[in-house]
């Protein structure tokens, strides 16, 4: 029991996260663009003289929206198709982009209490791209230039981008466009194909810089075929009304970046490596929005020249801080799934129903995927973009493995030894205690371990909710297409982990009686 | 000491009649009486022995211990009166030797220096020097060597009512005999009530004051070997004699 209280204990401090004693957290999504906004709105914010957190890289739209919800985050910056679409589902389609400003901005502040502040300038939508030199010999500066063409062009399309009914599906009969050979392929390597020649035509967003990088040209939908993605600041209202100095702030970036300049932006850090605080810091100075003072420097991209190991060992401090919260995530939630499950899988070997019920329970939570997961947990009031929620989300995983362990390991007593233990007159806590537990230690341990394993990697998730962990330069890694980011993240997550198992190894053969320990 | 009074255990089957295990068994123990089970596989003598301790249930009739009623006993206080020493021997793998015996002790109460000296009393009691045998598991031991050590653990309290589910069934025929001559030599000093279960004719004769021998669950004939021999209570007991005493 005392052991039991001084988990709880454990768990309950390490889960009270201090509150943010900032006056704005802003909040981006989890790619370039975003976390260069994101990035530019809080130098905005710093420079009006309030305190500021940017919350960087959170996991998608439905993550930031409902942070922004719960005001765990008070601005980030989205895009008016995404508002239109993935928040109010409006089911009809829409092309002006005036329309859908001002539709989503009056439903925000109605549904809401959110505002949507004046548009940036950028419009980050799907696009067609042809390769330059293509477009140059061929005179195609549009999407209707294409058709004459079509049937001698190849494309490679996302597969998200075929699947979409306002993606290829609805853009051919749109335009009536029938390409000689439509190839679907992951993002990334469409526009590998595009430069190495074996296609001619990928779908982009329009302010890609990789179409920088490759030498695409972005073709002109002109016939108004997808819809308007501008981007702008989203904020809660109730933070204007507290600092009404704050909107006008925002609103200095209007209309100041256009496509090409976010093309460029985005180049300098997938491309050339640089931090986004730094880019954005440059172009707000360029536009003589920031003071000459210069920025903190933050943790840049991976681009130097450096080989593997000179980056991971240059970046040894970093690695051991992500470590530690990620040491930290898995502790609490094995610690935490260990406390509810071994109970519960005791208390469900008695009643057929319950095992059911509960084995089922946990089951299904194994199917959710673990975005989704982290989304719902985020919206529950009081848990929002916490370690909590990530503690939460880790601790609903953990709990299966442990729990079938129990079972099993409870259910798979030899009934003669607890025919034995009865028939000596133990009671049923006794034979509990005394025979049943200690019999089924081996299989809990292995339980705990396969958790604690599989929670390591789980870990690494929540970095899509800002709670830390080697996950984060995974994620950057991953939009930065990194490779060296990437490692510097999985490599140590993946040491943990077979560390995590020769060390519960070692502890499953301590406490195993020598009765029990099969010999060699 | 004990007495069965009308007892019957109906197992529900599914699709069939229930199961009687034992019908209407009539049979009383004196104090100080070793009386032996005895039948056929199946005919139920464990779940006779098993009605004693209450870890079954009669589905009519009574079983007293003590002149009271097992069913309005409370089941764990019953049970620690009563030493059990199942057929398998049903040691705890992850205790050890000592452990094993000394469990019921230590969940009494005692301090660890008085479950220690009970322990090796019983050990000695058994033949397992403590020293030697003490600190194994029982995975270390021989099947005899269990065998011992269950009865030691059974002992532990000091019963006066000994309940023996086949100790000695699955040993070989040496190690057997041995363990025969030292359990008579045994109850002889420790001067228990044991009800004590065979398959095996010869052992229950040798090991009980008197024999019960039970078929399909009914009692077919108790007493001891002159009165088997002398009246055999209807014919089914004198083939079943016959067969198992053929050559003598
Ligand atoms: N828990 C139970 N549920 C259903 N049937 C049972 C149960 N226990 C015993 N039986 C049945 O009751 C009958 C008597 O069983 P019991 O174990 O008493 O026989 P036994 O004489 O001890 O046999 P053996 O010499 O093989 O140990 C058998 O047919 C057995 O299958
Ligand atoms: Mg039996």
């Amino acid at each position: 029991m005392a052991g039991r209280s001084a988990a709880l204990a454990l768990a309950g401090a390490l889960l009270a996260s201090p509150a943010a004693a900032q006056d704005v957290v802003v909040g981006s999504k989890n790619f370039t663009e975003s976390r260069i906004l994101g990035e530019m709105l809080t130098l905005l914010v710093e420079e009006a003289g309030l305190t500021v957190e940017h919350r960087s890289g959170l996991g998608g739209t439905m993550v930031c929206f409902d942070a922004l919800r719960t005001g765990e985050i008070d601005l980030y910056p989205d895009y008016t198709g995404t508002g239109w679409a993935t928040v109010l589902k409006e089911p009809e389609k829409i092309t002006d982009p005036l329309r859908a400003f001002l539709h989503v901005q009056a439903r925000y502040r109605e549904l809401y209490d959110l505002d949507w502040r004046m548009p940036l300038g950028l419009e980050n939508t799907y696009a067609l791209a042809l390769r330059s030199d293509l477009a140059e010999e061929l005179g195609v500066a549009t999407i209707s230039d294409l058709v004459p063409h079509a049937a001698d062009l190849s494309a490679g399309f996302s597969i998200e981008f075929m699947n979409r009914a306002d993606g290829w599906a609805g853009l051919r009969p749109h335009y009536g466009l029938a390409l000689g050979d439509v190839k679907s392929m992951e993002h990334g390597l469409a526009y590998e194909a595009v430069a190495g020649g074996s296609v001619d035509l990928v779908d982009a967003y329009s302010t890609d810089g990789k179409l920088l990088r490759y030498d695409l040209t972005v073709l002109e939908d002109d016939r108004a075929f997808f819809p308007p993605y501008h981007a702008a600041p989203v904020v809660r209202r109730a933070l204007l009304r507290e600092h009404p100095e704050l909107g006008p702030v925002l609103d200095r970036l209007a209309f100041r970046i256009s496509n090409r300049r976010m093309m460029e932006l985005n180049h300098r850090v997938e491309v050339e490596g640089a931090g986004f605080r730094e880019v954005a810091a440059g172009f707000l100075r360029s536009e003589g929005l920031l003071g000459s003072s210069p920025v903190a420097d933050e943790d840049r991209g991976a681009r130097g020249e450096d080989g593997l190991v000179a980056f991971l060992l240059g970046r040894w401090r970093e690695t051991l801080r992500l470590l530690g919260q990620h040491v930290r995530l898995t502790l609490l939630a094995v610690v935490l799934a260990t406390v509810v499950a071994v109970p519960l899988g005791v208390a469900i070997t008695r009643s057929r129903l319950a095992e059911r019920v509960s084995l089922g329970a946990a089951g299904v939570v194994q199917t959710v995927p673990s975005l989704a997961l982290l989304a719902f947990l985020i919206a529950v009031p009081g848990l929002g973009l916490s370690t909590r929620s990530a503690v939460l989300a880790l601790t609903l995983y953990a709990v299966l493995p442990i729990l079938r362990n129990t079972f099993t390991g409870i259910r798979d007593v030899d009934p003669e030894l607890i025919d034995a233990a009865r028939g000596l007159g133990l009671t049923p806590v006794q034979v509990l205690l005394r025979v049943q537990l200690p019999l089924a230690t081996g299989t809990i341990l292995a339980g705990v371990r396969i958790a604690t394993v599989l929670t390591i990697g789980f870990a690494t998730l929540a970095a899509f909710i800002g709670a830390g962990g080697l996950g984060e330069p995974i994620v950057t890694g991953l939009y930065l297409n990194d490779t060296r980011l990437i490692l510097a993240g999985a490599l140590p997550a993946a040491v943990l982990a077979l560390l995590a198992d020769r060390l519960l190894g070692v502890v499953e053969r301590a406490v195993t009686p020598r009765g029990l320990r099969r010999p060699g | 000491m004990i007495h069965f009074e009308g007892a019957t255990v109906l197992f529900p089957r599914e699709g069939a009649e229930p199961l009687a295990a034992v019908r209407d068994l009539d049979l009383h123990v004196a104090p100080g009486e070793t009386v032996c089970l005895v039948g056929p596989s199946g005919c139920g003598k464990t779940t006779s022995l098993r009605l004693v301790n209450r870890l079954v249930r009669p589905t009519a009739g009574r079983v007293l211990v003590d002149g009271r009623d097992v069913a309005e006993a409370d089941p764990v206080r019953l049970r620690r009166g009563i030493g059990y020493v199942i057929q398998s021997g049903g040691l705890f793998p992850h205790l050890t030797v000592a452990a094993n015996v000394g469990l019921l002790c230590r969940l009494e109460g005692w301090d660890t220096a008085r479950t220690a000296e009970r322990v090796d009393e019983l050990l000695e009691l058994v033949h397992l020097p403590p020293s030697e045998f003490g600190a194994r598991y029982p995975a270390e031991l021989s099947g005899g060597q269990r065998q011992r050590v269950g009865v030691a653990r059974a002992l532990a309290l000091d019963p006066q009512l000994l309940l023996m589910d086949e100790p000695f069934g699955a040993l070989d025929p040496l190690t057997r005999d041995s363990l025969q001559r030292e359990f008579l030599e045994l109850s002889e000093r420790v001067e228990k009530t044991i009800l004590i279960v065979s398959h095996d004719m010869d052992e229950a004769f040798l090991l009980g004051d008197r024999v019960a021998l039970l078929a399909e669950g009914r009692l077919a004939q108790v007493g001891t070997l002159e009165q088997f021999r002398d009246a055999p209570a209807s014919e089914q007991v004198r083939t079943f004699l016959e067969s198992h005493f053929h050559g003598r």
